[in-house]
């Protein structure tokens, strides 16, 4: 997970990239929740050594990113920031599976490194589908959208209100750290010196919850959160969900690469 | 220790998420039942200060790393375990949607994970227990350690059973858990120290802010006694349920990874062939795995191509 500052700008960044405009922006965030659900669930129920079936699903991603006019740089680079934790627990399986499962040419193929194979295609499938997501929708039609798909009101605003407040109280935690970091002539930060920054931290931070809930009262708080939903659920919706959805359950069916392959090699299935 | 989606069985993942989301309107519950409209806000804010908080290291002595504040117990101590646990569900939301930190699938065992056992079990039972009415003892840095260390030991314990359950990784339960439970007892303690420290120099700072969870905890109680013990007694029986859920389902996922899953099973009864899973080795000739491997290259290949052929004609159309 990237640290301090990288982490805190990475947050802005997608949802600037919900800002855009393209035909996948303009879908009812619903569409996008229900697609991206069903697609990591048939990611994911694919036997641990399948490589190729996987194959014809990155048609979502890709298509998702060339259609919302999504830059791929910039997902990549998520995608690389958090790899390591896949890749640590991946790791053990070629090296205590060492079963002999196939041949490619004079290579012998075991199923650990075709189980590790598998698990980094799907670590990239999911996590690239939970990004897109994100870049498609921003946080405020994701929660409208999960809202109506039975998330608990209580539960959408603290996640809109967590959101909000990321960057306000981001800034005061970085202001301090840059204070500390100045005057500490860049030694670590000693246990000594956290506790009443963090304390301090923790103090504004509830005193700002005061006067944010004062003012909000004084604008008619009640108690209840409205929240603004224009959402509409139009064929083009339903033709999404349903049209990638029938796509995932055939490439899940039926395993398109291989078939491609053996038409090329003649040999037929 | 967040889970990604690329090491667990759908069966886990969703069974973890059921799990998950009735605590989660449960506690909603709890929070509305409360009135207290101040906590809307202060439950927003304490979320965001989670996060700064995670981006402020200290350097641990001697060993070269650093640590910061994990989050679940200091939140259940500043709002009460209800509040607690859906302000950590919101932080490990955000984190899997914004920086791909655990997987939408794996959420559901992260929010188990990190929330359920420091908020439902370390604060309650070891916390409480321990420090009692004090926050600013060393009575209470005892509790916070303790609390911190095993809210971390059952998180940890819990990301070993739910990867061996999946059974995509091969790393065998022993090896794993030999890994795990150290480490954790390591970042447990320092969870607990940091959480200890902070509740103290608030308490000294400040003691009137620590009162919120007492004040909420009144506001909540009903007017009448009687009522009271029948709340206690049907929450501690949606508890239990809750509890029983997870261990069934637990049973069931365990089952269901060694056998075809749901899923297959339906693709095999609709399409009237079992699809390739046969016991612990898959039985690939070299002939399929060759053109699997050429025609999943291609595949891949062809997708790609077809991604920037889409964006430049994209491109077209707008210029």
């Amino acid at each position: 997970m990237p640290s301090g500052m990288a982490q805190y700008r990475e947050v802005g960044r997608l949802d600037e990239l919900a800002r855009l405009d393209s035909p996948v922006h303009r879908l009812d965030a619903r569409a996008q929740v229900l697609t991206t659900m069903v697609f990591i669930i048939v990611v994911m129920s694919y036997s641990r050594y399948e490589v190729s079936g996987l194959m014809p699903l990155f048609l979502y991603p890709v298509a998702l990113i060339a259609a919302g006019k999504l830059p791929g740089g910039v997902l990549l680079r998520k995608l690389a920031v958090v790899a390591p934790f896949a890749v640590f627990v991946g790791i053990f399986n070629p090296l205590l599976d060492r079963h002999v499962v196939a041949t490619v040419g004079s290579f012998l193929v075991s199923g650990g490194w075709l189980s590790f194979a598998s698990i980094m295609a799907r670590f990239v499938l999911t996590v690239s589908a939970a990004l897109i997501l994100v870049s498609c929708t921003g946080i405020h039609r994701l929660c409208a959208g999960l809202e109506r798909l039975g998330m608990p009101r209580v539960f959408a605003v603290q996640l809109l209100f967590l959101y909000r407040y990321f960057f306000v109280i981001g800034d005061e935690g970085l202001r301090m750290r840059r204070s500390v970091e100045i005057r500490s002539a860049g030694s670590a930060l000693g246990f000594a010196v956290y506790r009443p920054l963090i304390g301090n931290l923790l103090l504004r931070a509830m005193d700002r919850a005061q006067r944010i809930y004062r003012a909000m009262v004084a604008r008619g708080f009640d108690g209840e959160i409205r929240m603004l939903n224009r959402m509409t659920w139009g064929w083009r919706e339903t033709g999404f969900v349903l049209g990638w959805a029938a796509f995932f359950l055939v490439a899940r069916g039926w395993n398109l690469a291989e078939g491609i392959g053996a038409q090329l090699t003649g040999r037929g299935l | 220790m967040h889970m990604a989606d690329a090491l667990i069985s759908p069966a886990v993942g969703g069974t973890l998420w059921v799990v998950t989301a009735g605590l989660m309107a449960w506690c909603a519950r709890k929070v509305k039942q409360t009135r207290d409209d101040r906590l809307i806000p202060m439950m927003g804010v304490l979320g965001a200060f989670i996060f700064t908080a995670q981006m402020l290291n200290f350097s641990i002595p001697v060993t070269g790393s650093s640590g910061h504040l994990g989050g679940g117990l200091i939140l259940a101590v500043l709002l009460g375990p209800y509040a607690a646990f859906l302000v950590m569900a919101s932080v490990l939301t955000v984190q899997a949607l914004f920086f791909a930190d655990g997987g939408l699938l794996a959420l559901g065992c992260n929010i188990f994970n990190l929330g359920f056992f420091p908020v439902f079990m370390a604060y309650p039972l070891i916390y409480k227990f321990i420090a009692g009415k004090e926050r600013a003892s060393t009575r209470a840095t005892v509790a916070a350690l303790a609390a911190g260390i095993i809210g971390l030991q059952l998180g940890a314990l819990g990301v070993v059973l739910e990867t061996g359950m999946s059974g995509i990784s091969e790393l065998p339960f022993k090896a794993f858990v030999l890994v795990m439970q150290p480490i954790h007892l390591a970042i447990g303690i320092v969870e607990g120290l940091a959480t200890a420290a902070v509740v103290a120099f608030v308490a000294r700072a400040r003691p009137e802010v620590l009162q919120v969870d007492a004040d909420l905890r009144a506001a909540s109680a009903p007017a009448g006694g009687m009522k009271c013990t029948d709340r206690a007694r049907r929450s501690r029986s949606t508890m239990g349920l809750l509890i029983a859920a997870t261990i069934l389902g637990g049973m069931a996922s365990w089952f269901a990874s060694t056998r075809p899953d749901g899923l297959e099973w339906s693709i095999a009864k609709v399409t009237g062939k079992a699809v390739a899973e046969s016991g612990s080795w898959p039985e690939v000739s070299a002939s399929t795995s060759s053109a699997g491997l050429l025609g999943g290259l291609l595949t891949l290949g062809l997708i790609i191509l077809f991604g920037f052929a889409l964006k430049r004609y994209r491109k077209g159309v707008l210029s």
